[in-house]
């Protein structure tokens, strides 16, 4: 019930956020950051004591902590299923962190009509929570889409300079390759019905689903797309940078934070496991794919001169290694490509606080116009060498460890795609380092007279710095939860020994 | 006739009593609340007569002429409790738009009584007759309001075009008459079989060919279909709002579901070259429309090219028809679709009729005037959102459930060049849906307008039931899977 107790609380929340602001203007940050709260405090119990479900996928040990199902619409055997395993419990985590942030980033930067602000905010909360927990895949697409909602409001009515074709081609591009994905899924239930005369859209049920493995491939390709747009993937990525650029500050660190994790998410849950064979074919393309955007994304975040922009272009290249690691598909890639999941999540977001603190009191995202920025917020520029250093992937650091191990499993099964992918840590370092000399470093500029970070950034700030050390330094506690779920996919897999297992070239 | 067939027909006789009455009242006093107020109780009793029917009476013929069966019977709920809300939509509309307005709710009634006789049509006198009187009343609904020139062009082309459309189908009916003799759909659908059974019959099977192929051509133009459609901007645009929501929803959704039971009866979908037409129309009609609507600047018109692009949709659930085992699938999923293009339409223009108020030549859809509607009337921008995302098939509304359901007969009849088209379609459509959402959000002061009561209340309503059937649409779904087995 935790689940769906959270996602009542973030819907209503965003509703009395909504009705807040008739009272006063200020209310609906302080019931947006309380909603924030109590989800978080609904999560809590499930990290300590793990209730006992037995449901599992075939022939592996269950890894469920949470699972509730109620008919929603039988005539296509549609239902309301939530679960929760460690994978979906790290994500909804994260979702509701990244949630408290963003509503601290956008503190002050929302004058107006900040009730319904509030409400798109937390709805896309809700939302992403449901992308995480649903494992019905009607109730899964379903919210895929209704997470776009809010967030194209968010875009288009508190965007910057060019919002209105921004949050058009974020649109576009999810919701078409979304379409793609529900042929997929609706030809796959079909097709189920078909063979075993009983329509259901209950992903344990579709799973280890004898397709004929070209059928197969071509619906494997329906959900690839759309986890891979939203990846962001190579071809598949122009709607980020422009999306990222131009959204309110609170909306990028969402996008970039949780929204672009759904899709690595669905590849892990959905792609993989429902299609593996498939999954095998396109394997080494998957991870030239992912190399690609690697260095691709280094390659375009170095010739930014707009500050968001560049953290936009280093996600691309941060996102392939989720890419690499999630198609070389073995244990310790696996892990790695969660791991980065994570540590990427805090350390764009506080990028993309920085940059939006940044604009909201020099009026640019341009970094030519800024320099010397230590000198007038020192704690401001402590905090972005901070997370600049964790994102360029420094050992000790959270990041480091999701690259190390994403190259570390990739290694046994594409050494060319390793080496290019390894790449990755050098050219982010360049890009990396040169924007921290831009914007911090260098010559002050007179007459700047800068507020630097208060009590409330650094509040948001420090839990992220204390994550990244904590994943850096001892990132087995992460792990252990999300282990049990990643070696029971696996292991599902390949139990048909011709797949995965040390797959090779 | 008999006292069952009598109690089979409650439905029409209850509509026709109550269109007698408001003749009557208007005769004797005009008083415009009064026959607003009358036309609608007089539809929500037609409505409980339609449930009372099909609850307590067997599916039967009502004479050879009709036949009232749970998918005639839902298919004129939905006609009724679209007229319904038209009527209390129209109503505030009509007080601004000058005296004399009772006998436009007369008319509205006669469209409607032809939209439900249509719905039950089993014979072609039956359906010539309800399209005439639904064509015939729309004819005056639209020039209606005398205000300038604009309103009786649309009716001139849409009278013209109309009666030469009915014109080819006559044509079509009189040939299929010459191979078959009969002009009843079941006896047609025997005839059918003992023809195509003899070779030597090749005339005989090139008329019902070309009987059939004139058929769509002039309940395409009806349903402004691709490329039949040249009409439908100018109409739209021309007629007052409530009648243009009229035209788009009662009009095509009655047409559209006599076209179905005479395919389903006559199993008209063993004809590959038929289906290959209809695959050109849907195609077409789907792309066309779409991109035609990206350029318009006038909600109306951007309405209507969308209304061609959203038949194109449901007439790919139609052709899933002619797929072996798809035909369940396919009605269930036409009918769903039409009942969510029902609410939305009708929700869309009903926002537009309460945007017009004044007395001016043309309703107020341009663009423009809708900017910054979300700050200066919310609840009213929210309901056209709704409406617009709906058309864009996003879920929490009716038309994302209408949409999963097309690409499930889609899927399910194995139609992949024409899901390609709706998946780009849609994703033009969301353009210049998206476009009307953004101009509503946009920072700039728009005209105040004044919601209407009942207009206000009828869209709550409208808007309500748009986002329960999004969210649970189970009870509607097995309606429909009913309705879809009483004509298999």
């Amino acid at each position: 019930m935790t689940i769906i107790m959270v996602m009542l609380v973030l819907f209503f929340g965003g509703i009395v956020a909504w009705l807040a602001q008739a009272w006063n203007e200020d209310w609906p940050r302080y019931v947006s950051i309380g909603t924030c709260a109590i989800a978080g405090l609904l999560l809590l119990p499930l990290f300590i004591n793990t209730p006992e479900v037995t449901l599992s996928l075939a022939g592996t040990p269950s890894t469920w902590i949470e699972v509730v199902q109620y008919e929603w619409i039988p005539r296509f055997g549609i239902s309301f299923l939530f679960a929760l395993d460690g994978l979906s419990l790290i994500m909804v985590s994260l979702t509701v962190f990244l949630g408290f942030v963003a509503v601290i980033s956008s503190w002050d930067e929302v004058p107006q009509r900040s009730g319904f602000f509030q409400f798109n905010l937390l709805w896309t909360l809700a939302g992403v929570v449901g992308v995480f927990t649903s494992l019905d895949l009607f109730l899964f697409f379903f919210f895929w889409e209704v997470m776009l909602i809010p967030m194209y409001l968010l875009i288009a009515i508190w965007g910057h300079e060019n919002k209105a074709y921004a949050s058009m081609k974020f649109f576009l591009f999810t919701q078409i390759s979304g379409l793609l994905m529900l042929i997929s899924i609706l030809a796959l239930v079909l097709t189920h019905q078909q063979q075993s005369g009983e329509i259901t859209f209950n992903y344990f049920e579709l799973l280890g689903h004898n397709l004929p493995l070209e059928l197969a491939y071509w619906l494997m390709w329906g959900f690839f797309i759309a986890f891979v747009v939203k990846l962001p993937g190579f071809p598949f990525h122009p709607w980020l940078p422009d999306a990222h650029t131009q959204a309110p500050t609170a909306a990028s660190v969402l996008l970039a934070g949780i929204l672009l994790k759904t899709g690595a998410y669905g590849l892990i849950r959905f792609t993989v496991p429902l299609f593996p064979e498939a999954g095998l074919e396109i394997a080494n393309f998957a991870m030239t794919l992912g190399a690609v955007s690697i260095i691709y994304g280094a390659l375009m975040a170095f010739s930014q001169s707009d500050f968001k922009r560049l953290v936009a272009y280093s996600s691309v290249s941060h996102m392939g290694f989720v890419l690499v690691g999630i198609y070389a598909w073995n244990e310790i890639a696996l892990q790695g490509a969660v791991m980065q999941m994570v540590a990427h999540g805090f350390s764009t977001a506080a990028l993309f606080m920085t940059a939006g603190a940044l604009q909201h009191r020099l009026h640019t995202r341009d970094m030519r116009q800024m320099g010397g920025l230590w000198h007038d917020m020192p704690r401001m520029g402590a905090i972005a060498l901070f997370f600049i250093v964790a994102s360029l992937g420094m050992p000790g650091l959270g990041n480091f460890v999701g690259e190390f191990l994403v190259l570390l499993g990739a290694f046994k099964v594409n050494v060319i795609v390793t080496v290019m992918a390894a790449l990755g840590l050098i050219t982010g370092a360049i890009y990396s380092l040169i924007a921290m000399q831009q914007v911090f470093l260098g010559e002050r500029k007179p007459n700047r007279d800068l507020k630097d970070f208060g009590g409330r950034e650094i509040a948001a700030m420090v839990p992220m710095m204390i994550g990244l050390i904590w994943l850096g330094v001892y990132p087995q506690t992460l792990l252990d939860i999300v282990d049990p779920v990643l070696s029971s996919l696996h292991a599902f897999t390949t139990n048909n020994p011709d797949l995965w297992i040390g797959s090779t070239p | 006739m008999n006292s069952t067939e009598l109690l089979l027909l409650a439905p029409i006789i209850t509509l026709s009593g109550v269109i007698l009455i408001i003749m009557m009242t208007i005769a004797f006093a005009r008083n415009l609340a009064l026959t607003c107020g009358a036309a609608a109780v007089g539809l929500l009793l037609t409505l409980c007569s339609i449930v009372w029917v099909n609850v307590n009476m067997e599916a039967g013929f009502a004479t050879p002429l009709m036949i009232i069966d749970t998918y005639g019977l839902m298919f004129s709920a939905l006609i009724v409790s679209g007229a319904f809300f038209i009527c209390l939509i129209a109503y505030s509309y009509s007080v601004q738009h000058g005296e004399k307005q009772d006998e436009f709710y007369l008319l509205l009634l006669l469209a409607t009584l032809g939209g439900m006789t249509l719905a039950y049509s089993a014979h072609f006198a039956m359906f010539i007759l309800g399209l005439e009187l639904l064509g015939v009343s729309l004819y005056a609904m639209i020039s209606y309001p005398v205000r300038g020139l604009f309103s009786l062009e649309s009716a001139l082309k849409y009278l013209i075009l109309s009666g030469v459309s009915s014109a080819i189908i006559l044509f079509g009916i009189a040939l299929l008459y010459a191979a078959l003799g009969t002009m009843a759909f079941v006896e047609l659908a025997s005839t059918v079989v003992a023809i195509d059974s003899q070779p030597e019959n090749g005339s005989d099977h090139l008329f019902i060919l070309v009987g059939i192929g004139m058929m769509i051509a002039g309940i395409g133009f009806k349903l402004s279909l691709v490329p039949f459609h040249m009409w439908t901007p100018d109409v739209y645009e021309g007629a007052p709002a409530p009648v243009t929501a009229f035209l788009a929803t009662i009009s095509k959704g009655a047409i559209f579901a006599v076209l179905m039971r005479f395919f389903m009866t006559v199993d008209a979908y063993q004809y590959a070259t038929i289906i290959d037409g209809l695959f050109w129309i849907a195609l077409a009609s789907i792309l066309f429309g779409n991109l035609l609507a990206l350029m318009q600047s006038s909600i109306k018109r951007m309405l209507a090219y969308s209304s061609i692009a959203q038949l194109g949709y449901l007439m790919v659930a139609f052709i899933a028809a002619s797929a072996a085992g798809g035909k369940q699938l396919a009605i269930e999923a036409s009918a769903f679709f039409l009942v969510a293009y029902f609410i939305t339409t009708i929700g869309a223009f009903g926002v537009v009729t309460i945007m017009s108020p004044g007395n001016d030549e043309h309703d107020n859809d341009a663009l423009e005037n809708y900017e910054g509607l979300f700050w200066s009337r919310p609840l009213l921008a929210g309901f056209f959102s709704a409406m617009m995302l709906s058309l864009a098939g996003i879920p929490l509304t009716a038309g994302f459930i209408g949409k999963f359901y097309i690409i499930a007969a889609g899927v399910e009849g194995e139609l992949w060049i024409l899901l390609l088209a709706v998946v780009i379609g849609s994703g033009i459509g969301l353009f210049y849906y998206l476009r009307v959402i953004y101009t509503m959000t946009k920072q700039s002061i728009s005209t105040e307008i004044t919601v209407p009561l009942t207009g206000g209340w009828a869209m709550a309503a409208v808007t309500l039931s748009l986002l329960v059937l999004g969210v649970y649409p189970t009870p509607v779904i097995e309606w429909v899977s009913q309705m879809a087995l009483s004509i298999l």
